[in-house]
């Protein structure tokens, strides 16, 4: 593991434990009220869903081209936090739902695409899983498509009717509320790179496993 | 006959939608903010705000444990594959 790793992970841990007095010392929404701190969580980590499938289709576009072990490993860690944040997102955002819009769930654009993405990722992995030899190249082309639905999520808003707010929201934040906001982002994107970082280790244990069960073959 | 044809279009043009016009709640036409429905339409805020942060929380610690436990399992093989090779270089 990197020197950085230990530092920056109990970094990550104490911007965690500070987060709940920063969140609920932020004003209540005029309309939403109480539940509106919801927010404060989900959108960090519908934005780590994003980023995690831009990553794993970049990965995996330069691993077609490539072919380096590298970056078929790191688009398979990222598939998996794809999945990760996506689950976060798709239960915090109808738990929100519920209340500020009286339903759990709305099939609009927005809240359509972002579950179509998660099962894309969800798709990678499984093929990843079961598909056997070969099934990298397939689960790339696969991991192509999840990034291409990632600008359609983030645009649906501003192009489609919906009840989910427009992408303008967020600049027009005041600061007490903008604040604890971006303090979440950069705590969540601090725990993305550390998970994918752990993650991508743990593949580079497995590759190292598998070549030394190769080593024991050839001398035995 | 023709009466009765005339009752069957009044009864289902006329009469039927304007029962079911009158059952029907009175329309509202404007929005109307959370904190004014009724107390009864009104769901408690705070389980659900509670409820997303420890879900949260909770996925995050599991993955955290699966991925260190994936992690052990795998260095403990790799040390014991290379205490083997080690073993059999020097027989």
């Amino acid at each position: 593991m990197p020197k950085w790793f230990t530092p920056a992970a109990a970094l990550c841990g104490a911007l965690f434990a500070f987060s709940p007095i920063l969140i609920a010392g932020a004003p209540y929404e005029s309309t939403m009220g109480l539940v509106q701190k919801i927010f404060y969580y989900h959108m960090p980590s519908a934005w780590m869903f994003l980023l995690s499938a831009i990553v794993c289709g970049v990965a995996s576009a330069r691993y077609l081209a490539g072919g380096h072990a590298r970056h078929d490993r790191m688009a398979w860690s990222a598939a998996e936090l794809t999945v990760l944040f996506g689950l976060v997102t798709l239960v915090t955002g109808p738990l929100w739902a519920r209340r500020a819009w009286g339903t759990w769930w709305v099939w609009d654009p927005r809240v359509t695409s972002s579950f179509v993405g998660w099962m894309i990722a969800v798709a990678y992995l499984i093929l990843r899983r079961y598909g056997g030899p070969g099934s990298e190249k397939l689960a790339a082309g696969v991991a192509l498509f999840g990034t291409a639905n990632v600008p359609f999520i983030y645009i649906s808003v501003n192009y489609w009717r919906t009840i989910h707010p427009a992408t303008s929201v967020v600049p027009t934040l005041p600061v007490s509320m903008g604040f604890p906001l971006w303090y979440c982002v950069a705590m969540f994107l601090l725990l993305y790179v550390l998970l994918l970082t752990l993650r991508m280790h743990v593949e580079e244990q497995r590759a190292r496993l598998d070549a030394l069960y190769l080593a024991l073959d050839d001398r035995s | 006959m023709r009466v009765l044809r005339t009752l069957a279009v009044l009864v289902a043009f006329v009469i039927a939608p304007a029962i079911l016009t009158a059952a029907q709640p009175p329309r509202q036409d404007e929005f109307v903010p959370i904190s004014e429905l009724p107390p009864q339409e009104q769901l408690p805020a705070a389980p659900l705000v509670i409820g997303a942060y420890i879900f949260v929380l909770a996925v995050l610690f599991a993955y955290l444990y699966s991925v260190a436990s994936r992690l052990k399992a795998l260095q403990r093989d790799v040390t014991r594959l290379e205490g083997d090779l080690s073993g059999r270089g020097r027989s």
